[in-house]
Parts: C-alpha cells; sequence; structure tokens
C-alpha cells in the first residue's frame, strides 16, 4: 500500500534538514502507528506525503500503490486514496462544512470517473454517518472548523474519512486534547472503516489510543527517521520509560 | 476644483444652453443650472486628488470607445424573481419590452414624460440631491448627467411595494453612449426594493436619486454590467429622513472601468445606511478598474451607517476603495463603520484604498479598517488536501471571502439569487 524509501526532507526556505532518511511500508489492510518525540518530523512527514507546499524533497522515494506520490498534486494524491487527519485542522470561514464535504466527496469521484453524489443521496450519507460520530446538524452547517472545539474539529476529520473513503488514512495525533469518550468516539470511527484492506498510519503519544485501536506494527521516530520498529509491545514500552532509553540505544 | 484650464477641453464642456435638451420649466431650469455648474467644476482631470486612483480620461473623452458586446446564453440576473420589469436599451427607455408601469403603492412615470410639464414632484429632487451632494467634493460627471439627461425614470412610492422595481440595462450597440437619471422618493412608510442590472452602454453615466423621508425604507441591489470593455460612472445620492433605512449592494464583475459614487446624507435621527460592494476583476480577459467612492455624511442623532467592501482581483486588475465618514457636530451617538477588503490573487494586481473618518461630535463610535492579502495557503492546502482541484479551491476561498459582503443584501430571495450567479461566474470562468 503505501512505501517510504529513504526519504529525505528540508524545508525550501531554510537550510533546514527535517526528514533524515525515513523508511516505513504499510501492507494493505494493516494499521501502523507512529510514535517519537516533539519535533522529530512526524508532521512534516505527513505534510510531504499529502503535498504540502514549502519543504523540498532531496532524495528518496514515497509511493501509494506503487504510484509515485511525490509527482502528484495534493487533489490528486487524495483521489488516489491518500489521506491525512489534521494535527491542526484549518478554519476557513465563509464554506459551509457541508458545502466542503460535497464538493470534496464529489471532486474524487469525478477524478476517478465516477458518476457525481446527488444532493439526496449525499445528504442521507452525511447524516449518517455525522450521528454516529455525534456531530450535530448545526456542526455541518457551520463555516469549516469555525468556531469549533478542538474535540469537534477531530470528530469533523474523522467525518471527512468516513465520507471519502481512503485507502490509505494518516492520522497526526488525532487524540490530543480529546478527553475519553471523544477518544472513544474517534477511535470507534476509525475502527468502523477498518475493513481488512484499509489501511492506517496512526501517529500519536500515548498508549490510550492505541488501546482502541490496535496497531499491527509501531515505530519509534526521532530526528527525522525511524529509529526502532516492533510489535504493540512497543508502544508499552514507550509508554512507561519514556523515550530515553530508545533514544539512547541507536546513539 | 479648479475651473477650465485645459488646452482641449472635451466636447461635454463646450455644450450651450442651446444644446440641452427641451423640456418643461421645472426640467429646464435643472438643466441650465446643472450646465452653469460642470462650466465652474470642468470635468474631472488626472490631477484631481478625488480621481488619483482612477484615470477619468476614457469617462470624459468626447467620443466613446466601442465596446463589443457580450455574447452569452446565460439568463439575465433576477430574471427568476417576481418583479416589475422595465427595459432599457441602449440607455433608452422601452415600453413596449417593459412591463405596464402600474403596481399597489407606487407611481413610475419615464423621465421623458416627466421633464415634457411644467410642474411636477420631481423638481424638488432631480439635480437637488445631486447638487447637494457636490460639497465638499465635485462630481462633475453627476453634474454633466443632470443637465443632459433625457432617459430614466422617476418613481414616487407611498406604501409597501411588494413586489421589486427593476431596471435592466440592455445594450445592443457597440457604440452606445447612454445617460440615464432616475429619480426615486420614498414617502413616509414607503417600502421599495430597486434592482437593477444588465451591460446598459459601452459608455454609461448613470444617476440616481433617493430621497427616503421619515419612516421609510429603500433597497437596493444591483449587478453591473458584465461585458469586458465597457465604462461606467455611477452615482447614486441618498438622503434620509428620520428612522429611515437605505440599502445598497453592487456586485461588479469585468467592465474595462467603472466608477461608483454613493453620496449619502444621512439628515434625520435613528437612520441607517449600508452601502456594499462585491467586485470580481480578471485583468486576463481585458482592462479590469474598479472604484468604489463613498461619502457618507451624519447629521442626525444616533444614526448608524455601514460599508462593507470586498474586491477580489487578478491578472492585473486593479481595485479602488475611496471611503469617508463624516460626522458633523451634533451627531451625537452614531455609529458608523466601514470595511474594505481587497484579495490578491497575484502580484500583478493592486487594492488601493484611501478611508477617511472626519469627525466633529464627541460620542460617536466609529470604526474603519482596510486589509489587502493573498489567498490563505493553509486553507487552501487543506481543501485540495480533500481532492478538490486548486483552481476550485481558489475559487471557494475567493466567494468565502465575499460572502461578508453579500450577507449585507437584503431579502434571502435575492440574495440567493446574487450568489448563485457569482458561483456559476466563478465557475464559467475556470472553465
Ligand atoms: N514550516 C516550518 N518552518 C520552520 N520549521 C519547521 C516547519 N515545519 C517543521 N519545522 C520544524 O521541523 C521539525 C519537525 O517538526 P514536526 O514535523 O512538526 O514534528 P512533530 O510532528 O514530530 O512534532 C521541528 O523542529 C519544527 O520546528
Ligand atoms: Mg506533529
Amino acid at each position: 500500500m503505501l512505501k517510504i524509501d529513504n526519504l529525505q526532507v528540508k524545508l525550501e526556505d531554510e537550510d533546514k534538514q527535517i526528514l533524515k532518511g525515513f523508511s516505513l511500508e504499510v501492507p494493505e489492510g494493516e494499521v501502523h502507528a507512529i510514535m517519537g518525540p516533539n519535533g522529530s518530523g512526524k508532521s512534516t512527514m505527513s505534510y510531504v506525503l499529502s503535498g504540502k507546499n514549502g519543504y523540498e524533497v532531496t532524495g528518496g522515494t514515497a509511493t501509494l500503490d506503487d504510484m509515485d506520490l511525490l509527482d502528484m498534486e495534493p487533489e490528486e494524491r487524495a483521489a488516489a486514496g491518500l489521506f491525512l487527519a489534521f494535527q491542526y485542522p484549518v478554519e476557513i470561514p465563509g464554506v459551509g462544512n457541508m458545502t466542503f464535504l460535497r464538493t470534496a466527496v464529489n471532486s474524487q469521484r469525478k477524478a476517478r470517473g465516477e458518476d457525481e453524489l446527488s444532493a439526496a443521496d449525499f445528504l442521507k450519507l452525511v447524516r449518517a454517518k455525522a450521528k454516529s460520530l455525534k456531530i450535530d446538524a448545526d456542526m455541518l452547517k457551520r463555516p469549516v472548523n469555525v468556531g469549533f472545539s478542538g474535540g469537534e474539529k477531530k470528530r469533523n476529520e474523522i467525518l471527512q474519512m468516513a465520507m471519502l473513503e481512503p485507502k490509505m488514512c494518516i492520522l497526526d495525533e488525532t487524540d490530543s486534547g480529546l478527553d475519553v469518550d471523544a477518544m472513544k468516539l474517534v477511535a470507534e470511527g476509525v475502527n468502523a472503516l477498518r475493513d481488512g484492506k484499509r489501511s492506517f498510519l496512526v501517529i500519536t503519544h500515548y498508549q490510550r489510543l492505541l488501546d482502541h485501536i490496535k496497531p499491527d506494527v509501531v515505530h519509534i521516530m526521532a530526528d527525522g527517521k525511524i529509529i526502532k520498529s516492533g510489535g504493540p509491545d512497543l508502544a508499552l514500552e514507550v509508554e512507561h520509560n519514556g523515550y530515553a532509553d530508545l533514544l539512547a540505544e541507536v546513539a | 476644483m479648479p475651473a477650465l484650464s485645459r488646452k482641449t477641453a472635451p466636447a461635454q464642456l463646450d455644450l450651450r444652453e442651446a444644446d440641452l435638451p427641451k423640456g418643461g420649466k421645472w426640467i429646464t431650469e435643472a438643466r441650465k443650472n446643472a450646465l452653469g455648474r460642470l462650466h465652474a467644476q470642468g470635468l474631472p482631470t488626472r490631477r484631481d486628488e478625488y480621481w488619483k486612483f482612477t484615470r477619468p480620461d476614457a469617462l470624459n473623452a468626447p467620443e466613446v470607445t466601442p465596446a463589443a458586446l457580450l455574447v452569452t446564453d446565460e439568463k439575465p440576473v433576477f430574471c427568476d424573481v417576481d418583479r416589475l420589469r422595465l427595459v432599457f436599451v441602449d440607455g433608452v427607455l422601452d415600453l413596449d419590452k417593459s412591463d405596464p408601469l402600474v403596481m399597489d403603492h407606487i407611481e413610475i412615470e419615464p423621465l421623458k414624460d416627466a421633464a415634457a410639464r411644467d410642474i411636477h414632484w420631481a423638481k424638488d429632487l432631480f439635480g437637488v440631491l445631486e447638487q447637494n451632494g457636490q460639497n465638499p467634493v465635485a462630481r462633475p460627471f453627476a453634474t454633466l448627467n443632470t443637465a443632459t439627461a433625457e432617459q430614466g425614470v422617476v418613481i414616487r412610492v407611498t406604501g409597501k411595494v411588494t413586489r421589486p422595481v427593476s431596471l435592466h440595462y440592455m445594450r445592443t450597440s457597440e457604440t452606445a453612449d447612454a445617460v440615464v437619471h432616475n429619480v426615486i422618493r420614498v414617502e413616509t412608510g414607503g417600502d421599495l426594493t430597486l434592482l437593477e442590472n444588465g451591460p446598459a452602454a459601452a459608455r454609461l453615466n448613470k444617476v440616481l436619486e433617493v430621497d427616503v423621508a421619515n419612516g421609510a425604507a429603500f433597497h437596493h441591489i444591483r449587478t453591473q454590467g458584465r461585458d469586458h470593455e465597457r465604462r461606467a460612472v455611477a452615482h447614486i445620492f441618498a438622503r434620509l429622513g428620520h428612522e429611515s433605512r437605505f440599502k445598497s449592494f453592487t456586485l461588479t464583475v469585468n467592465g474595462a472601468l467603472t466608477r461608483n459614487e454613493c453620496v449619502i446624507e444621512m439628515l434625520g435621527d435613528d437612520a441607517h445606511a449600508t452601502i456594499s460592494g462585491a467586485c470580481v476583476g480578471d485583468g486576463a480577459s481585458g482592462a479590469f478598474h474598479q472604484d468604489d467612492t463613498v461619502f457618507i455624511t451624519h447629521e442626525g442623532l444616533n444614526c448608524e451607517s455601514r460599508q462593507v467592501f470586498k474586491k477580489v482581483l487578478r491578472n492585473g486588475a486593479t481595485g479602488v476603495f475611496q471611503g469617508k465618514i463624516l460626522v458633523k457636530q451634533g451627531a451625537q451617538k452614531t455609529d458608523g463603520y466601514q470595511i474594505s477588503q481587497g484579495l490578491l490573487l497575484d502580484e500583478d494586481s493592486q487594492f488601493l484604498a484611501k478611508p477617511e473618518l472626519e469627525i466633529y461630535a464627541d460620542d460617536v463610535a466609529c470604526s474603519h479598517g482596510s486589509t489587502v492579502g493573498a489567498i490563505d495557503e493553509a486553507a487552501l492546502f487543506y481543501l485540495t488536501s480533500r481532492g478538490i482541484p486548486r483552481p476550485q479551491a481558489v475559487d471557494m476561498l475567493v466567494l468565502a471571502f465575499l460572502a461578508e459582503a453579500l450577507e449585507e443584501i437584503e431579502g434571502a430571495e435575492i440574495r440567493e439569487d446574487i450568489h448563485q450567479r457569482l458561483e456559476a461566474w466563478v465557475e464559467r470562468r475556470r472553465g
């Protein structure tokens, strides 16, 4: 599914290397988790995969089902099945959440040569999915993320994911700032999308989320690359001992 | 303003009384008066402070610059709105194409008919509000209009008018050089919505004088010609009585040159005025220069005025905003708000703004702000990362930017009509 090989990324405007040989492979249907200290480059990695401006890839490759992601526009990556749940969802005054969702869904369908959803079908679908995420009609009507609480923003990310039905989902600290109940909702939303084919890359600081979304593999990232990979136990180890021991191991 | 100091005076200034249109006593006086004022004022030059950002050359050139007609199969704006429609063709009112001028609580009369009479109620307004609005800044194109206009309508509103009156300006000639002068009096208890749309002329000089009496309401929504090469200078002169309401919204998409002046005198107490505009300019399809120049004078107590202007500019388009709030001594409890914002989609375009406040009362709340910026890259990335193609995502942000101005439109049906138009035009442009 997702294959990243020796990815090297620096800031476009600054002489600052952020990813320093990042490699990772997420096979079809698997859930992988990435943990790592702040500033190790987790968000940067997710942005570079989704095509955000401001970064320069100086080496390595990233493919989704053998398509060269780095050669595509952000919208093409999305239509190809890549989805990023943002660590900090963006507020967009003046654009209704519903309009945004419908435009996104239909843009992707169009790009894939599928028929657009009718307004009625779309409405039915979005209502059902919103309900299971406890997103009320008012949140759908409001401008995208404007005035949403932290938890509402994160649930809105999961709603978009549920509507867009991507192949490869990257969740960047979707659990940060959520209380236990909200986190459960988010985890249920994610689990509902697990169908044995769809893959997930879950960036988190906490074991807590991984209790609900069981990962197949856990990776530890530091200073721009993966320093250790292992089973779910690795997350428990981090939870108990922090990153210090792991960092010392590689040093 | 200096008197005539040019070597080659435009033909308009060679006008003599004998050249003025013939008419009844009242209008002949008004026209002569205007001609005298015009000769004293002279036409604007590039050196005039008030025309610092906008070149008046094409507007006061003796000959009209031909403008290609817009070929389109789309339905005209407001066509689905239940309204009483008056049709102008190349600036000339065409009664055969218009609806019968009959509705409850309103009298509508062609200016030509009113002008033929020796006595008419319009005497108190025609050229009068225009002249009031010439101080402290001269507006010679409006003066010229009063002196020479033969076309237009005079409207008197005596109660709540249920259907909007719609002035639909069609154009069939590439060289139509039109002067249109409309006069409206909304009497106490009256309530009128006026719609205006269409390309009108290759060069249009339009004046609207509106007297909104105590307790009366006037709503105005216009979309200016979408043909690329047309030029227009339009003036609104409004006088507001006690507890009156005035709202005017203008959508400008395309046009080589547009200068919209709006002069509002808030005479009575507790009155409300909103003047707003949305503008979308693309220099790639020809020159684009759009100028909103607003002057609001507060005289009454406890009046509120709002100015909300949004301009989206690309490919060398220019947007201008000159907005002034003058609060006279004694106009206490004035609430004046003004915002003008430019969204530049590239580095070739420009937004020039001159917001001004002049306040002679001590108990007032006035605020003004002007911003210019580029598209929000973070928002753009968010939208594209969801699969929305970049050009479409840009347009969504453009419409979002303009939404605040559209919100000023009174009436959900017309607001929605304007919104859908704008969406369709933006989409069509994207191809
Ligand atoms: N646009 C940017 N400008 C400046 N520094 C940046 C930018 N993006 C990322 N960085 C820097 O790159 C490093 C990695 O950041 P980030 O990817 O956000 O880490 P993480 O998500 O693992 O906390 C940090 O030192 C951060 O300050
Ligand atoms: Mg991060």
